[in-house]
């Protein structure tokens, strides 16, 4: 008797399990939800709807993780790494899709995009980033992000300099910061370029990438698959900070290595006119939108957009670096057939355009960036659209946190003067040796 | 395991004991004496041990949340260790935890608590209630709302600075120029009324009369205070001591919120280096064995103070 209980009491959770586990028809999709943010709710409730209509009896759960970006990373990753919680969709930032790959993580989907006719829209820089090292394809990509410098059309004005600005070249550019600090004065800050550990990531990608991909050099040689110590580009990047620094043509130390710098830029500075050249991204404009904390109704009279030159004006002429996000499948999942059939929903033309207007996207697709509603958006987006074609993705491969953290440190170096730009390229180049190993990098050139 | 110890510990404390009145039945006593520690033992294990068995474990390997250490976990001996002692920044790190612990708690929070509580020793009702609650209510903020208001205490537009260029002084940049000595005072502010609470309860226990008595014996005010009231409460001073050091060494959220450790890495200390590393870096392998590391030097402070103790009142 006690031991029919007894066999009862265990028998019930796990089919309890069973049915959770086993029920072929249920799909779990995880994605970050930061802030008060409503958008991507909004947008998978809608696809649920369209979906299940067809489909009653699939019953969706959506799992929004509530964390910032590492959070979310760490998060996610934990998830993943078990076959009781992994989700069955998972919302991947691109630069720690490689990193998640070479963890066992996902799941190759070669096939199927491949078999998908949406595939062809898709712009070349956003199929290589969800390419893995062994050729696999590992995601879809949902949209970017391009970055470009902003400028203050009035200061322009005022300080002479003919309109529209476009610079060719690094020495231009510097030209044009020195005649705004001569002409406005102390009052105006020529130029930011977010640089050092404070601003993390952003100092990075819209600051230093900016500069070194406009070089001949490049953080990571795709062909050798190792990383590139000692180049001249990375020299001559790690100079042209000191000299902005060093010429105060930027904010000073002080505000430049406050981690919140960019709510003053984007809420003070550049509304008031204190800040003439932004080196930023193509989303900064939501921080005027009517209702945002910054609202700025005129930012799109006054401010202008320019593309980054490269260093001596060689081709394509500008530099731009691209992020962005994507949806994969994770390995441990086994709907990954229905959570495809879902993700080809969430992906139609009409769907990612709504979303990609609600949530002041750029478009990794041509079919997207062809529609009318969404070239209409904002005032900015065919500028930013336009510079997709020719972006360049981050390395990123599991090092690139802690080489980007290394590439911080060494813009910190040369901006507060603590070491000359060898001395800094020095330390960076035994840090990357600390990271990745003496057979993970080699002497460029 | 209660029911495996309590026989022994019981049978090697009967013989000596004489005076103990209740002879018959010592073992079911121990027993009955140790039951209601049972649940608790019983969480203990569940929900301490795991974890630390676990963190142990983890820290010989080279677990990661992506990369190659997350697909292969395989154990890699001392590795992580040498790595921390031949990195710069966990030197850094280690000589930053030092110094805050020694300027914001051994320093600051006790003697400012110290000062407070002879104060409020002396001062009439009114004044010990109202610094009471200024001082109380500094604690009971949560770390992230104190760390908030420090921000923008010490910020470049922050109130200080206004107050600085009111009176016409030049403003200041600490979180900038001293962010160890600017997140120190931080946590000085919120922490000093442990200490405050502590020593005031420790001074009503020294008995007028003694002091007194010191003072028809051609005491001052300090000879009384160093060689009378001192020594009186020296065991609160030393667990006082000890429970802040504890804290201050793992103090996480007043530095990530004011500095995020930064510039730089110039308020890195060790509880943030260990998030950077496991959390930013996905190195969970490295990062627990650093955090075992701080863990080791929390017990050696405890060993410290411990050995303050007299020998007698030790047990």
């Amino acid at each position: 008797m006690l031991r029919f209980v007894g066999g009862t009491a265990i028998a019930l959770p796990l089919a309890a399990c069973g049915a959770g586990g086993g029920n072929e028809n249920r799909l779990r999709i995880a994605y970050q939800q930061f802030g008060s943010g409503q958008v991507m709710e909004d947008y998978l409730t809608r696809v649920i709807e369209q979906f299940t209509t067809e489909r009653p009896e699939v019953v969706v759960e959506l799992v929004p993780i509530v964390a910032a970006e590492h959070d979310y990373f760490t998060k996610n990753e934990l998830m993943m790494s078990s076959a009781r919680t992994a989700p069955d969709l998972v919302y991947e930032d691109t630069f720690i899709l490689q990193a998640d790959v070479e963890a066992g993580y996902l799941r190759p989907i070669t096939e199927l995009v491949e078999a998908w006719p949406t595939w062809e829209a898709v712009f070349e820089p956003g199929r290589t980033a969800v390419t893995a090292d062994d050729g696999e394809i590992y995601a879809v990509p949902t949209h970017t992000d391009t970055r470009a410098l902003w400028y203050h059309s009035g200061l322009f004005e005022e300080a002479g300099i003919e309109l529209p600005w476009a610079p060719t070249t690094w020495e231009e550019l510097l030209e044009t910061f020195r005649t705004l600090q001569s002409e406005l004065g102390e009052d105006v800050i020529p130029f930011n370029i977010f640089s050092g550990k404070a601003q993390g990531e952003k100092a990075s990608m819209q600051g230093f990438e900016m500069l070194l991909y406009g070089t001949q050099d490049t953080l990571y040689d795709e062909e050798s698959q190792l990383w590139q110590l000692g180049s001249q580009g990375f020299a001559d990047s790690l100079d042209f900070i000191r000299t902005v620094f060093e010429e105060g043509l930027t904010p000073n130390l002080g505000d430049a290595l406050d981690p919140n710098v960019g709510e003053t830029i984007y809420n003070s500075w550049l509304p008031e006119g204190r800040l003439a050249v932004n080196l930023d991204g193509s989303w900064i404009s939501q921080n005027w939108i009517e209702g945002a904390p910054g609202e700025w109704p005129e930012w799109s009279d006054v401010m202008q957009l320019a593309t980054m030159p490269t260093q001596d004006g060689a081709d394509p002429g500008f530099v731009t670096l691209s992020g962005g996000w994507s949806w994969a499948l994770p390995a441990l999942s086994s709907r990954s057939e229905l959570a495809w059939e879902f993700l080809q929903q969430m992906l139609t033309v009409e769907n990612m355009t709504e979303l990609a207007v609600t949530d002041n996207q750029i478009a990794i697709r041509e079919d997207i960036a062809a529609q009318e509603d969404y070239l209409g958006y904002s005032p900015t987006v065919e500028f930013f659209t336009e510079l997709v074609p020719d972006a360049t993705y981050r390395p990123a491969y599991a090092p690139y946190p802690q080489v980007s953290a290394a590439i911080q440190t060494a813009m910190e170096t040369v901006m507060t003067g603590q070491g000359s730009v060898e001395e800094a390229q020095a330390a960076y180049d035994e840090d990357v040796i600390g990271i990745v190993g003496e057979d993970g990098a080699e002497q460029a050139g | 395991m209660t029911a495996a110890t309590a026989p022994e510990a019981a049978a090697a404390s009967t013989p000596g004991e004489g005076r103990e009145p209740d002879r018959q039945a010592p073992t079911s006593r121990t027993v009955r004496r140790g039951l209601p520690l049972v649940p608790a033992v019983v969480l203990l294990l569940a929900f301490m041990a795991g974890p630390i068995v676990y963190s142990l474990y983890l820290a010989f390997t080279n677990r990661a949340l992506r990369g190659e250490g997350a697909s292969e976990t395989s154990f890699v001996g001392f590795d992580n260790f040498t790595q921390a002692f031949a990195s710069a920044d966990f030197w850094n790190a280690v000589g930053l935890t030092l110094l805050f612990t020694l300027v914001s708690a051994i320093i600051g929070q006790n003697l400012l608590g110290m000062a407070l509580a002879l104060l409020m020793r002396k001062a009439n009702k009114l004044v010990t209630a109202l610094t009471g609650a200024v001082v109380i209510g500094a604690w009971i903020l949560p770390e992230v709302v104190a760390a908030y208001l420090w921000y923008t205490f010490l910020g470049d537009e922050g109130s200080l600075n206004q107050v600085f260029t009111a009176i016409g002084l030049p403003p200041q940049d600490w979180l900038f120029s001293v962010p160890i000595l600017a997140v120190s005072f931080a946590n000085i502010w919120r922490g000093v009324a442990f200490s405050m609470l502590i020593y005031t309860a420790a001074l009503a226990q020294v008995s007028p009369e003694v002091e007194e008595a010191a003072t028809m014996d051609g005491a001052g005010r300090i000879r009384k205070f160093v060689s009378v009231t001192l020594p009186i409460i020296r065991r609160s001073v030393a667990t006082n001591l000890m429970l802040i050091t504890l804290q201050t060494l793992s103090v996480f959220g007043l530095i990530f919120i004011m500095t995020a450790g930064g510039p730089g890495t110039s308020s890195q200390t060790l509880p943030l280096y260990m998030y950077e590393q496991a959390f930013s870096y996905g190195q969970l392998g490295y990062g627990t064995a650093v955090a075992l590391l701080l863990l080791l030097i929390g017990g050696l402070a405890s060993l410290a103070y411990l050995k303050m103790l007299p020998e007698e009142e030790k047990s």
